[in-house]
């Protein structure tokens, strides 16, 4: 996919993109939106919006269990995700 | 401007499982399907479906269709009709081999064939030996289905509007329904579909209560644009609870944490299942267990500052065993609860899974609108999956039945409108004022102005859904649940957005599925207030016992006047004997 600068602010449009078949993913994408991604840098924001294209369980697998993406870029976003505040 | 409009052999709502599976079946036989999903189709709530899909292929231990049926029928404390259990069990084992030659990667046994796990419900024999019934592919089979039935669409040319919102289902002047009035989330803009069939599969409707394992989408957008079009939802009061979510959020912690020595405590740290069922303690059934802990938060014994939940206990297994054999638990614990249960218990409570109910339908998939069980049905207006009731699952679902359900009866509609088609393949005249009826419904949302937002009147439901018709189900305080579901629906008039923009207005998007739970939720919170005897997942203490007698029979709700009608079991298969209702006891 092409990333355009638009899509990283379009963000109600990201969140319908966290809308998705797993809860697990919907409370946690949801909350890591609301709480940190406007404040993350262009490149995590593009990263962010990479990340959402992946299937859900590829996303619940490193954002709820834990296993390392290949792509250590990814690694950053994943661990902010991570660290997100939902309990 | 003009309201925008496409023309369509079929109109399918809904890009799950079930709908996807129909959607092939016609797009390979060259008609023109549209298919309409609010989220994009593989981020369907069937991608969350882990544990498998049933099929008697007897490739691990023996088994046979017709023993599949006897577990179906039992389990659904045989409210299921027996035509419609017979004819799933017999087409699984061609549905599961389709899947294989489209390509869905299930998991194998050393001798190339589909490896089968064995879950609880499924025996030999009827009611013998346990069975191996559940076909999976890896721990991912949902997602496999999907992604897989996804591609074989894109294949055949069905024609997919992701990311559109179904707002209505649109009637000619005989009431016929002649295609839907759908929304671009993107953009904003109405778009009328209109098609010589209709199918809907928009699966179920756990957001409803306030605990749910279901993910945010599944708020019964179907199940209520047929009830809005006065057609009937049938056996809604069956609702599915699995006893450990996570307080407050609903994400599953599996069976297998109690199967591993794991247990529930209150407040006080008393190990209560003890009480309720000293035998089985923490390994009684679903049903039981659910209704112990609302019980104990009840009666006072709640963990937490609002004493509103249990913990489960497992910080006694070594990290080891927890790490081996429960994984993914210590990461959802740690995530969504904040706890580490290899230090400290994790806080639990019911959380709703799954909805037995729907749009009522016959063994062909065709919506039926009345409680004459004789064959009458709605000329081209179809159901199939979660949001459908075929009935095959009666008054509680077994586990690996839903994929089944949803593949099985997505492909026999799809046939199905296949055949109509053939006869009726004209375009009907629709009805200008249920266009504009639809419309209203939209523009009702530009009302600006003070009000409640969306937000406070959907917590505000789904707590009364939880409290007054969710696991504990007695008489006065149901009765009460009506009433304030009612007075719910009654603010939704003072409700105002805050976003009045015209693309990505997902605020327009979750007022219009608050609408559609209010809907669902009040069928749900009636059925169960007239349903008086326990059966499966319908427990009222008040009526402890299942009463065959007077209760052998399907409750059919209308919107208007909440009015409720019942009609009896099918209880004769299609080819085999009947199975005559036993006591349920595993
Ligand atoms: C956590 C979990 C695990 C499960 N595991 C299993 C299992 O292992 N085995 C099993 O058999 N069952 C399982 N189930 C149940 C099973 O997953 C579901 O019953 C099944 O996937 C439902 O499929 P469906 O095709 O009916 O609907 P869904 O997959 O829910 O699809 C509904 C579709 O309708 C669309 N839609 C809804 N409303 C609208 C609207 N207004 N406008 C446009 N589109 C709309 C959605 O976008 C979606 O495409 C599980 C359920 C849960 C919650």
């Amino acid at each position: 996919m092409v990333i355009q600068d638009s899509d990283l602010t379009n963000i109600e449009r990201l969140r319908w993109q966290c809308r998705r078949g797993m809860l697990e993913l919907d409370v946690l994408l949801e909350a890591f939106l609301e709480q940190r991604y406007v404040a993350l840098s262009p490149r995590l924001k593009r990263h962010f919006v990479q990340l959402l294209e992946f299937p859900d369980p590829v996303i619940h697998a490193w954002c709820v269990q834990g296993q390392r993406p290949e792509d250590e870029e990814f690694a950053e976003l994943i661990s902010s995700i991570r660290a997100t505040s939902v309990a | 401007m003009a309201l925008e409009k496409q023309r369509f052999d079929t109109l399918i709502l809904g890009a799950g499982g079930a709908g996807l599976n129909a959607a092939l079946q016609l797009a390979n036989a060259n008609l023109k399907v549209a298919v309409v999903s609010k989220v994009f189709p593989t981020r369907s709530h069937t991608v969350a479906a882990q544990g498998g899909v049933n099929a008697a292929l007897a490739n691990v231990l023996p088994d046979n269709w017709h023993w599949h049926m006897f577990d179906t029928v039992k389990g659904s404390d045989y409210l299921g009709d027996q035509d419609a259990i017979e004819y799933m069990c017999r087409e699984a084992i061609p549905t599961v081999y389709e899947l294989e030659h489209n390509g869905v990667p299930f998991s194998r046994l050393t001798n190339g064939k589909i490896y089968q796990r064995a879950f609880g419900g499924q025996s030999q024999n009827f009611g013998g030996e346990q069975a191996a019934r559940t076909c999976a592919a890896a721990d991912r089979t949902g997602h496999a289905i999907l992604h897989t039935l996804y591609q074989q669409n894109i294949r055949a040319k069905t024609h997919f509007y992701d990311e559109y919102f179904a707002v209505d289902l649109i009637k000619d002047k005989e009431g016929i329904v002649v295609g839907a009035l759908v929304l671009n989330i993107a953009t904003g803009e109405p778009l009328l579909i209109e098609s010589t069939t209709t199918l809907l599969a928009t699966g179920g409707c756990g957001q409803v209560f306030r605990t749910t394992s279901n993910a945010h989408i599944n708020t019964g957008d179907g199940m209520a644009m047929v009830l809005r079009a006065g057609l009937p939802l049938m056996d809604m009061e069956f609702f599915q609870f699995h006893p450990t979510g996570i307080a407050g959020k609903g994400m599953l912690i599996t069976e297998g944490v109690r199967g591993e020595g794991g247990y529930l405590i209150n407040k006080d740290g008393d190990r209560f299942m003890e009480k309720y069922a000293p035998n089985a303690k923490d390994l009684a059934s679903r049903d039981v267990v659910s209704r112990s802990i609302v019980t104990e938060v009840r009666d006072g014994h709640g963990c937490g500052p609002e004493a509103d939940h249990v913990m489960l206990k497992v910080n006694h297994l070594s990290e080891d065993v927890i790490a081996k054999r429960l994984p993914g638990i210590r990461e959802s614990s740690r995530i969504f609860a904040g706890v580490d249960p290899v230090k400290d218990p994790i806080p639990v409570f019911p959380t709703a899974h799954y909805v037995m109910g729907g749009i009522p339908t016959d063994r062909f998939g065709r919506v039926m609108p009345t409680s004459e069980d004789n064959g009458e049905h709605l000329p081209g207006l179809y159901a199939a999956g979660e949001c459908a009731c075929a009935s095959v699952h009666g008054a509680n679902r077994l586990g690996g039945n839903s994929l089944l359900d949803i593949l099985v009866f997505g492909r026999l509609a799809g046939h199905n409108i296949i055949d109509y088609v053939k006869d009726n393949g004209t375009h009907r005249p629709l009805d200008e004022a249920a266009v504009e009826q639809a419309m209203g419904r939209l523009a009702r949302w530009e009302n600006k102005g003070e009000g409640l937002s969306v937000s406070q009147l959907r917590n505000e439901f789904r707590k009364t859904m939880e409290d007054h018709a969710g696991v504990f189900r007695v008489e006065e305080m149901m009765a009460e649940g009506v009433e304030k579901v009612r007075q719910i629906r009654e603010k939704l008039s003072d409700v105002r957005l805050t976003d009045h923009s015209s693309t990505f207005n997902i605020n327009r998007t979750e007022a219009l599925e608050l609408e559609n739970m209010i809907d669902v939720g009040l069928s749900i919170a009636v059925s169960a207030l007239h349903r008086k005897e326990s059966r499966g997942a319908h427990s009222r203490p008040d009526y402890p016992k299942r009463n065959d007698a007077e209760w052998m029979k399907h409750t059919l709700y209308w919107q208007e006047n909440d009015k409720l009608d019942y009609k009896g079991v099918r209880v004769q298969p299609l080819t085999v004997e009947s199975f005559p209702p036993k006591e349920r006891v595993y």
